[in-house]
Formats: C-alpha cells, sequence, structure tokens
C-alpha cells in the first residue's frame, strides 16, 4: 500500500485510489463537485479538487491523480485556495442565489464550500449571468432549473451507469451549455423508469422530481 | 526485412515510378504552351475558376493549342489569381503573372500565345534567371523563402498522384520501408523535428513514447482542424500537396508500429476534403497505401474524417472523444494519447505539418534538416501572413529569421504608409507583440519567452489604426464561443474576461478592471482542464503587458487610441479641405446625419450620426476631409443652420 503525506501527515492509501479519494476517506476534506468514488475516469471539470504536490510548480487537481508511493501533498496553500476560491466565485457568479426557495437549502454542495472557503455567498465581486429559459419542463419526470445547475455531470454519469445509455447529456457549448434530454418522450417509454437516481445525486437541487 | 526484400520493394517502387513518368509524358506534349494556374481554396476565391475558364474559351475560339495544368497554391495570395505561362517558342522564361483577371486571360492568350508579345506592364517576373524580364527569385519574398513543406506547393497537380511521384514522391516511404522503425524514429529524434501544432513538442519523443507503448493496435491522427482566425496553412498544403501529407503518415505509422490512420479534417473545407479523398484513393489503387504496402508486408490505411467546426477538436483528447462519436470535450491529460488515446490504444497526432516534414528529413537526412534553421528549432516555420500587410500569404522561412525581417522584407511592410503597430502570433492562444521585439527571432522558445507563441501558423499584422483592446476582445469573444463548457474557469471565466473588455471598449470601464483582467487571467491559465482555457488569456496578458498605455486611454481618458472603439470615436468634417458644393458623403449616411452649413460646406450631426465611416469612403482623396477624432468631446462645433427654409439647400 503506498503511503502518501497530507499536510504532514502520513496517511496509507489503497494502490490505484485518486489521491482525492484517498485523502477524503481519511477525513481530509478536499473541495470537490463533479467526482464520484465508483468513476474510474473522473472528469475532472469543476477545478475545485487542487492540491499542491511537492516537485510540481502549479496546484494540480487530485481527483486525475493516483496515489504513488512518497507523494507529499499540501491541501491548503495560498495558491490551493486562490484557485478554489476563483472557481467558486465563478460558480456563483452564474447562480441563482434563491436558497430558501430551492429544494437544496442546507445540503447544498455550493452553500458548503462557500462556508468552507469563506466564499461570500452574496456580494459577490463579479457580475451575474442567468440564463434563459430558467426553468426546463420538457422532461416527462424532471425539471430542470439551469440557472441552479453547476454542470458537474454526476446525473448524466449515474444516469448512463445505470441504463447503459443515458438520457441525459450535456446540450449547446461554452456558457450556453446546459443539461438536456434528447426525446425525452421516447426515452421515457425506454430507459427513464423515474429511478431518481439523477435528481439524488444533483448537489444543488438543479433536477428536481416533478411528483416530488 | 531482408537485403532480397529492399531489392524487391526498390524494383517495384521504381516500376510505380516509372509508369508514372510514361504517363506523364504522353500526357505533355513538351512543344505547346502551358498555362498554369493556382487553383486553391485563395486562388478561386479570387476569380481562378473564371480565369480558367476564359483560357480555355479563348484557346478554343482562337484555336491556339495549349496545356491549361492545375495546381494547388504557390503562397502567394495578394496576387490570386496566380497564372504561370510557358511558351517556349516565344523565346521567354516561364513567365509569373498576377491578378489576372477573365480580361487579362483573354489578352494573354491573343498578345503572348498568338502574337508572341508577353505584355510586359502585366509581368510580376520571369520564374527563371533570363536576360530580359527580371525574375521573381530576385524578389525578397522569393528569395528568402526555404521551403521544405512547400517545396512542391503550387508546381505539382494535387489530384494526380503521378505528379507527386514525377517529382520525388514517396522515395522517402520507399527509404523508410528500408529501415528499421528504431531508426526511423532516431532520424526524426536527431533532426531535432518539434511538433508545428503549436507547443513544439518533440515529434521524435512523441514517436517513441508511441512506439514504446504495448498494443496490438496502434493509430495515427493527422490534426487538420485547423481554426485559429486568420489562419489557413494546412488547408493550403492539403490543397496543394496531399501526397506528403500521406507520405508522412505512413512513415510514421511505419515507425510507430500502427495500421491506421485517421485525418481529421475540419468539413468547412471542402476543396481539401475533396483533394484528400482523391489521394487517398489513388495511392491505394497503386499500392502505396493499404495493404501491402509496395509488395511488402506493411499494411496502412488512412480514413477521412470530417470534424464539424469546433476548434476545441483541434485539441488531442477532444478531437479523439470526436472521432470516438461522443461530444468533443477534452480529457485530462496524463494519459497523454501516444500511451491511452482513441478506444484505449495508443495513438500518434501530429500536425499536417510536421508530417509534411517528415518524408524530406527521411529522403535528405536529418543533418540536412538541421542545417536550416536554429538549433533548438531545427527547419522552417510556415505563416499565413494576414493582416496590414503588402503581401499577404502563406511564406515558410528558416526558423530564426526575425519578424522584422518577415514583415518588411518578405511581405512588403505595412500598406498605406501607416506605422506597424502590433503582430498577433498563434492566434486565440498567443499573444499581441509590439514594435520592439521586431528583431526576435521567429523560433519556439523565442516566441514563447515574448509572451506571444508559435502557434500553428497564423500572423495577424496589424498597422496603427489599431485598438489592442479591441483585438483582444475579438480573441476573447472566439475563445469564449468555442469553449466546449466542461471546465468551470473556461466556460465561466472566459466569459468574465469578455465582459470586463466589453466594458472598456465601450469606455465604460472601471478604476479596477486591468487588475482583475490579469487577476482572472492568471486564475484561468493555472485552472482550466485543456490548452484552451490555459492559453485563452493570452491575448489579454500580453496586450496589458505592452500596449497597457491603450488600455490607460480607454479607462482613463475616454480615448481609443486606434481610433477603432465606436462608442469612443466621433466623425466630423473638415471645413478647410470640405468643398463648397460637394454633395458625396450626403446621399451615402444612413441616418441623414450629414447637413450642409452655411457657407455651403457639410457637417456632421453627432446625434443622428451612428459613426459607421461611410462617409470617410465616399468623400473623394483630392478632399479627404473627413476626420475622426477620439475621446468624441474633440469635435469641433459645426452649427446646422435652422432647418432649411430656402429652396437652394433643400
Amino acid at each position: 500500500m503506498p503511503t502518501i503525506t497530507v499536510n504532514g501527515q502520513s496517511i496509507e492509501a489503497q494502490s490505484g485510489m485518486s489521491l482525492l479519494q484517498a485523502c477524503l476517506e481519511k477525513g481530509i476534506f478536499i473541495p470537490n463537485l463533479c467526482y464520484l468514488k465508483a468513476m474510474t475516469e473522473p472528469p475532472a471539470s469543476c477545478r475545485l479538487c487542487f492540491v499542491e504536490i511537492e516537485g510540481q510548480p502549479d496546484p494540480v487537481a487530485a481527483c486525475t491523480i493516483t496515489v504513488a508511493d512518497g507523494l507529499v501533498v499540501s491541501t491548503d496553500t495560498s495558491a490551493v485556495r486562490q484557485l478554489q476560491r476563483t472557481a467558486l466565485q465563478l460558480l456563483l457568479s452564474v447562480h441563482d442565489i434563491d436558497c430558501k426557495n430551492c429544494p437544496a437549502n442546507k445540503q447544498c454542495a455550493l452553500q458548503d464550500l462557500a462556508k468552507f472557503l469563506k466564499v461570500p455567498l452574496k456580494n459577490k465581486p463579479t457580475e451575474t449571468y442567468l440564463r434563459e429559459p430558467a426553468i426546463d419542463e420538457t422532461h416527462p419526470h424532471l425539471t430542470y432549473y439551469p440557472n441552479r445547475c453547476i454542470l458537474c455531470g454526476k446525473c448524466i454519469y449515474v444516469c448512463q451507469t445505470r441504463h447503459g445509455q443515458s438520457s441525459l447529456s450535456f446540450a449547446k457549448r461554452g456558457f450556453d451549455t446546459v443539461i438536456s434530454f434528447y426525446g425525452a418522450l421516447e426515452i421515457d417509454q425506454q430507459a427513464c423508469d423515474d429511478c431518481q437516481q439523477c435528481a439524488q445525486v444533483c448537489p444543488v437541487g438543479a433536477l428536481v422530481m416533478k411528483s416530488g | 526485412m531482408t537485403v532480397a526484400n529492399h531489392q524487391a520493394l526498390k524494383a517495384v517502387f521504381q516500376r510505380i515510378r516509372e509508369q508514372a513518368d510514361q504517363r506523364k509524358t504522353a500526357d505533355t506534349d513538351g512543344a505547346v504552351p502551358k498555362i498554369t494556374i493556382g487553383m486553391a481554396t485563395c486562388g478561386i476565391a479570387a476569380g481562378a475558376i473564371e480565369t480558367k475558364q476564359t483560357f480555355e474559351q479563348a484557346l478554343a475560339e482562337r484555336r491556339v493549342e495549349a496545356q491549361i495544368y492545375t495546381v494547388g497554391c504557390i503562397g502567394h495570395c495578394y496576387a490570386e489569381p496566380v497564372v504561370i505561362i510557358d511558351h517556349p517558342d516565344s523565346g521567354f522564361a516561364p513567365i509569373f503573372y498576377h491578378n489576372v483577371t477573365a480580361g487579362k486571360a483573354k489578352m494573354l492568350v491573343r498578345q503572348f500565345l498568338i502574337e508572341g508579345d508577353p505584355c510586359f506592364e502585366h509581368i510580376y517576373g520571369a520564374m527563371e534567371t533570363n536576360e530580359m524580364i527580371p525574375s521573381v527569385t530576385e524578389f525578397d519574398r522569393f528569395n528568402q523563402e526555404v521551403r521544405v513543406v512547400m517545396e512542391k506547393c503550387g508546381h505539382i497537380n494535387p489530384e494526380e498522384i503521378d505528379d507527386y511521384l514525377v517529382s520525388g514522391g514517396y522515395s522517402g516511404l520507399a527509404q523508410a520501408l528500408q529501415m528499421a522503425p528504431e531508426d526511423i524514429v532516431a532520424a526524426i529524434q536527431h533532426a531535432g523535428l518539434r511538433g508545428r501544432g503549436g507547443a513544439g513538442f518533440s515529434t521524435g519523443r512523441k514517436w517513441a513514447l508511441a512506439r514504446e507503448a504495448e498494443s496490438l493496435e496502434k493509430v495515427v491522427i493527422c490534426n487538420a482542424d485547423e481554426g485559429d482566425p486568420g489562419a489557413y496553412m494546412d488547408r493550403t498544403i492539403i490543397e496543394s500537396n496531399p501526397h506528403q501529407v500521406l507520405e508522412g503518415m505512413a512513415i510514421c505509422a511505419r515507425a510507430v508500429g500502427a495500421h491506421q490512420g485517421i485525418i481529421y479534417v475540419r468539413a468547412e473545407y471542402p476543396l481539401a476534403v475533396k483533394i484528400m479523398t482523391r489521394a487517398i484513393a489513388q495511392a491505394e489503387t497503386m499500392g502505396i497505401l493499404g495493404r501491402h504496402i509496395f509488395e511488402t508486408d506493411f499494411n496502412f490505411r488512412i480514413k477521412l474524417f470530417q470534424g464539424s467546426g469546433a476548434f476545441v477538436c483541434g485539441e488531442e483528447t477532444g478531437m479523439i472523444r470526436s472521432i470516438e462519436g461522443y461530444r468533443g470535450m477534452p480529457q485530462h491529460r496524463p494519459p497523454y494519447p501516444v500511451v491511452n488515446g482513441l478506444k484505449g490504444q495508443p495513438t500518434v497526432i501530429n500536425n499536417v505539418k510536421t508530417l509534411a516534414c517528415v518524408p524530406p528529413i527521411i529522403e535528405k537526412g536529418y543533418s540536412w534538416f538541421r542545417s536550416i534553421g536554429t538549433e533548438e528549432s531545427p527547419g522552417t516555420a510556415i505563416f499565413s501572413v494576414v493582416g496590414d500587410v503588402v503581401h499577404a500569404g502563406l511564406v515558410e522561412i528558416p526558423m530564426g529569421v526575425t519578424l522584422r525581417e518577415l514583415i518588411f522584407d518578405i511581405c512588403g511592410g505595412i500598406p498605406n504608409q501607416k506605422a506597424f503597430k502590433a503582430v498577433q502570433i498563434g492566434g486565440p492562444s498567443g499573444g499581441c507583440l509590439p514594435a520592439a521585439f521586431l528583431d526576435t527571432p521567429i523560433d519556439f522558445d523565442s516566441l514563447t519567452q515574448a509572451g506571444a507563441m508559435m502557434g500553428s501558423g497564423g500572423m495577424v499584422v496589424m498597422d496603427e489604426d489599431t485598438c489592442v483592446a479591441d483585438v483582444s476582445r475579438y480573441f476573447l469573444d472566439f475563445t469564449q464561443n468555442e469553449s466546449c463548457g466542461k471546465c468551470t474557469f473556461c466556460r465561466i471565466g472566459t466569459r468574465h474576461l469578455l465582459d470586463i473588455l466589453e466594458r472598456i471598449t465601450k469606455g465604460e470601464g472601471q478604476d479596477d478592471d486591468l487588475q482583475r483582467l490579469q487577476d482572472l487571467s492568471l486564475d484561468i491559465k493555472k485552472g482550466s482542464l485543456c490548452g484552451l482555457g490555459k492559453t485563452a488569456p493570452n491575448p489579454i496578458l500580453t496586450s496589458i503587458r505592452y500596449f497597457k498605455e491603450d488600455y490607460d486611454a480607454h479607462l482613463k481618458e475616454g480615448r481609443c487610441p486606434g481610433l477603432v472603439c465606436r462608442p469612443l470615436i466621433a466623425y466630423y468634417i473638415d471645413l478647410d479641405k470640405c468643398a463648397r458644393g460637394c454633395d458625396a458623403c450626403v446621399g451615402c449616411c444612413p441616418t441623414n446625419a450629414v447637413f450642409t452649413t452655411s457657407t455651403r460646406k457639410k457637417g456632421i450631426d453627432q446625434q443622428l450620426c451612428v459613426k459607421c465611416g461611410e462617409c470617410v469612403v465616399a468623400c473623394p482623396p483630392e478632399y479627404d476631409a473627413v476626420r475622426k477624432v477620439s475621446p468624441p468631446h474633440l469635435v469641433p462645433a459645426i452649427e446646422r443652420p435652422a432647418q432649411p427654409e430656402n429652396a437652394e439647400d433643400a
């Protein structure tokens, strides 16, 4: 089993495991939004799980690093926090902050991270951009809120894993990227069996079951 | 492979070549004049199809015997349509004509082909040194170029494999097949070839890694997903000499042990797609690609894959996802494609120009290649030089030539007596360099050090009428549109950068905007997932570094030094120059902002003016009376007379 050093503390990790997972399992919190333990190739898209590794000039995403014996890691340097705060501020700048009307209130990943990174939810230094339409009702079972969504892709992953083919997908590109349901009606008959996994895995209440 | 096999291979190659030779000789009748027309996209855009049709018609009407020969691009885009006429009976050397319109074509048939007068006033130069006509080889634009990749471009018909074979093509592949694969990799490593796609990674090193990777199947991908604004090197090379690229791919496949190749080319390049598809088919028919190449046991098939126009698919991992049929979103590297690429197979991805460098290296040896260019960046660089430059076009120069030599000597400098302001190298990922860097040698490391990058070869030259903040805004608008949307920094961060730049160019910038641009830019560079995001802020960072006064003028004075940003400029008419009674600017104004003053000259109503600049175009050059100023309050007050009441003015 590889032994790594995190913030001065020596940790034994399972070989083949990602650095992010190894730290999380030992109770060392590293902010993350798009990572699930079962993922073999994490998307590395939220750009939050930065750590500094001795010998590397810039912070790297911990989900992309496989533990190796002798890794010396710091999770709490100023360079790491700087990138994490900027990433969170960027996510908040496209987020409709209306916590008291959001089903994810008090169990929201963004709220947790804002607290952890000491980033104010409101009074952000940047402009806010919200997308139109603010609600997508095309799916028979789900309501989608693009202005809550952080595009972590967890819903796509769980749907793909359960059904072999995901009825959710990224659509459009760049700033306009959203989660979309291709041919929702046909998929309703074929794949989407109302399993609710996507809504459950959503960290920010962007996918909500219509019945609930 | 044994010695006997080498002999057999040589014999097969010899036979293929001789057959090509025979077909070519049968085709060409040495005595008749030969009219060579450049028919790549640049030529066609300038009217080459019409020129060719006119030649055909005129020859038929006048019953003149001549052969029309279509080639790709010779690189002189400023002179398109380009025609070279070789008329041996006239006693002149082959002559290069520029801007050959249909009218000129007719005239040349009558006067030159029939009457033997080469129309001296329309000649650009002779193709060879001779005593009657100055030769183009004496011009800087020609004699300072060194052509490795583009040697045959514009000289052979890209649609005929025989042309390539007769001019020495595929002998690199024949040679490579007689070498041990390790030796091919070693030759490329010794040559010091670096990836021409932008980053300049050692091609030999990449091949060595792919060769070492253990896998039954390996893949070679040619990256022709060229998308930088103003860059068209790869398109032109494919349209002008596709076989050199195919040959490079086959040599690469032999070296790394691959049996399948893919050319990823943009669907927006229809002519390149057509020419490349034809080239692959011809090579397969002749046993140069496909199974048992040159009757050896080496198999290599190449397929063409058309990308759907996403800039991010030029990034290796995004391209692989796109070929696999997924959304073109880049993935984290490592693992690098050479280890784990297309469908998990080791995959070498090289740019068109990199692959086209390979055959000459194998043929002429690595020391020959090293003798060109600089120690750290051997070989040549190809740039599509565009913008405010006299001789725009495709230029191939040895690495180490300075920017000044390239822009002022080879490309003829800045037109209209304007001053040089900046050169943008490396497209949206590159940087903007000021005049102080004109003596920087062009090579991978010097340009990176200066804050720009080699990029894939796009070079935009800008004169004094350029607003650097507006150029940054343009590039950010591009990257922002082309971001795939996967990672936070690129998806949202570039939007904020663009927003700040738009604010600045409207004159609504805030005090801390420069600082915010820089801070956010640095975070985006460090935080982004792929090369697109990591380099997207480069135009901002370099332009703030070198042209801070431009930004300051916008922010502090509400002034646009390049007189570009519309909200910060205004037009007025210089009454000393305006001609009494001239109405040229009145009709062109879309908002009726031009009025007649009490002295029967013209003025512009600033409330109505939309700053379209049409009046500048309309004002006759002998008056040249329309002035542009920034900030707008510098406009002198010109009274609009009370509503015209007398019939004369109305």
